[in-house]
C-alpha cells in the first residue's frame, strides 16, 4: 500500500535520531558526574589560595606588588572559558553575551580590550566576532590539565606586567546545579579586599619569606593559573550538565514528533482502506 | 588541654588534611619552621619536605609536599602544596630509583636546561627520603 510512504520514512528517521540524542543524553550524564567529581576535588585548593589572597588584600603591606596596585584604566584582558564542543543548549551563547554586555561597558569609557579564548567554542567565536584575542587555548578535553593552561595565562600576565593590561577579568560559568549554570565575571587582578570581614581591620603585615617580591609573583601567579582552572574545570561540568539537558529535551521532542506522525500515518491508512471498501460496495450496488 | 589551630592542607587535586593542631613544622625556604598557635602573620615559600603535624590531643601525622605555600594567621594556617601524599603512601624503592636516576641524569647532563630538571628531580627524592626516614625514627621510638 502506498499511502503515507513518506511519512513512514520520516517516522524512521526520526527515530534515529532520537536514538542519537539518548545516547548522548547518557554519555553527558555520565561524564558529568566525573566533572563534577574533578570540580570538587579542586576546589579545596581554589578555596584555600582564594582565602590568602583576600587575607593579603586586606594586609597593609609595606612592598605592593603590581597585581595589587590599582592602575588608570586603559586596558583590560579577558579570559573568556567556553566548552570545545557545541550541542550543549545556550550555554556558550548566554556567557558570550554576558562578555559582550560587559565588553561594551568597557568601550563606553574608551578602555581597550584584550581577549584569551579557552575552549573551541570561544576560540571560534572570537574569530568571527573580532576583537584583540591574544592567546587561544583548544581541545582540552574531558579532563582539563593545569599544564595545557599555563602558556595562554602567562600571555595575559606578561602583558599585565608590561603594563599593558591593567585589568584582568574571567567569564566563565558557575555551576549552580545540573538545571542552572549561571555565566560569571570575575576580577582576577588587582587584587579586591572582599568586605564581609572585619576581623583584620587592624594595621599589620606579613613576616614574608624569602623577600616579598619573589614571593609574590609565585604566589600570585600560582592564584590566577588555579583560578582559571578552576574555572575550566567548573565550565567543563557546566558543559556536561547543560548538554545532557539539551539531549534529554532533543529526546522528548523526537518523542513528540513520532507520536503525531504516527496518529496522522494511521488516520491516512485508515481513510484509504475506507475509501478502498466504499468503492467496492458502490461498484457491485451499481452491477 | 593545649592550645590548637586551624590548619589546612590542600594539593591542586584535594583537600589533603584540615583540623585543628598543636604544633606543626615545615620546611620553608629559608629553613625549618614551627608554628604554634597564636603565631605572627606568616607567608613562606615551602621546599620538598615533610610537613609535621601534632594534631589536637597529641596524635602525630607525617606528610611529604614537593613544594608550594604556607600561609600563617594567628587563627589559621594553610598549606598551598603543589604535591602532597600522605607519608604511608610513599615508596622508598621508588624514592631510591628516583634518586638514583637523578643522580644519573646530573651526571651526564647535556644542557643547563637537563641539569636545572634533574637537580629539582633529585631535591624531590631527596625529601621523600627524608620523609621516610623521619617516619621510621616515630615509629622505632
Amino acid at each position: 500500500m502506498a499511502v503515507g510512504k513518506e511519512i513512514k520514512t520520516q517516522i524512521a528517521s526520526i527515530g534515529s535520531t532520537r536514538k542519537i540524542t539518548s545516547a548522548m543524553e547518557m554519555v553527558a550524564a555520565s561524564k558529568m558526574r566525573r566533572a563534577q567529581d574533578r570540580m570538587e576535588s579542586s576546589r579545596p585548593y581554589a578555596r584555600s589560595i582564594r582565602g590568602v589572597i583576600q587575607h593579603l588584600a586586606k594586609a597593609n603591606p609595606e612592598y605592593k606588588h603590581l597585581y595589587m596596585q590599582n592602575n588608570d584604566l586603559k586596558r583590560v584582558g579577558f579570559i573568556v572559558v567556553g566548552s570545545d564542543r557545541g550541542l550543549c543548549g545556550g550555554l556558550n551563547v548566554n556567557l558570550f553575551k554576558a562578555a559582550i554586555g560587559k565588553m561594551k561597558e568597557f568601550n563606553s569609557q574608551n578602555v581597550e580590550i584584550d581577549f584569551c579564548a579557552i575552549g573551541g567554542k570561544a576560540v571560534s567565536f572570537f574569530r568571527n566576532y573580532g576583537g584583540n584575542v591574544k592567546a587561544a587555548t583548544s581541545g582540552l578535553g574531558d579532563a582539563p590539565e593545569l599544564e595545557a593552561l599555563i602558556g595562554s595565562v602567562k600571555v595575559m600576565l606578561d602583558s599585565f606586567n608590561e603594563g599593558k593590561l591593567d585589568r584582568l577579568y574571567v567569564v566563565s560559568n558557575e555551576f549552580v546545579n545540573t538545571m542552572t549554570q549561571k555565566p560569571t565575571i570575575e576580577q582576577l587582578l588587582p587584587l579586591q579586599a572582599e568586605e564581609d570581614d572585619d576581623t583584620l581591620n587592624h594595621h599589620w603585615d606579613y613576616i614574608y619569606e624569602p623577600d616579598a617580591r619573589d614571593l609574590l609573583t609565585g604566589l600570585l601567579t600560582r592564584y590566577v593559573e588555579s583560578m582559571v582552572y578552576q574555572a575550566v574545570v567548573e565550565n567543563n561540568a557546566c558543559e556536561q550538565a547543560a548538554r545532557m539537558l539539551a539531549m534529554k529535551n532533543a529526546t522528548d521532542n523526537a518523542g513528540n514528533l513520532i507520536d503525531e506522525l504516527q496518529l496522522i500515518y494511521n488516520k491516512a491508512r485508515q481513510a484509504a482502506i475506507t475509501q478502498e471498501i466504499s468503492e467496492i460496495v458502490s461498484g457491485a450496488a451499481a452491477v | 588541654m593545649a592550645m590548637t589551630v586551624h590548619c589546612d592542607i590542600v594539593s591542586a587535586e584535594e583537600e589533603i588534611f584540615s583540623g585543628l593542631i598543636e604544633f606543626v613544622s615545615v620546611r620553608g625556604s629559608l629553613g625549618e619552621l614551627g608554628i604554634y598557635p597564636g603565631h605572627t602573620p606568616l607567608l613562606s615559600e615551602i621546599k620538598p619536605g615533610p610537613v609535621e603535624l601534632r594534631k589536637q590531643g597529641g596524635e602525630e601525622d607525617i606528610f611529604y609536599v614537593s613544594g608550594g605555600f604556607l600561609e600563617v594567621q594567628p587563627h589559621k594556617i594553610t598549606v598551598l602544596a603543589d604535591t602532597a601524599l600522605r607519608a604511608g603512601d610513599l615508596d622508598e624503592a621508588t624514592a631510591v630509583e628516583a634518586q638514583k636516576h637523578a643522580e644519573q641524569a646530573m651526571a651526564d647532563k647535556q644542557g643547563e636546561f637537563e641539569y636545572s630538571r634533574a637537580a629539582t628531580q633529585l631535591a624531590e627524592a631527596a625529601a621523600q627520603l627524608r620523609t621516610l626516614d623521619a617516619i621510621r625514627r616515630k615509629l622505632g621510638k
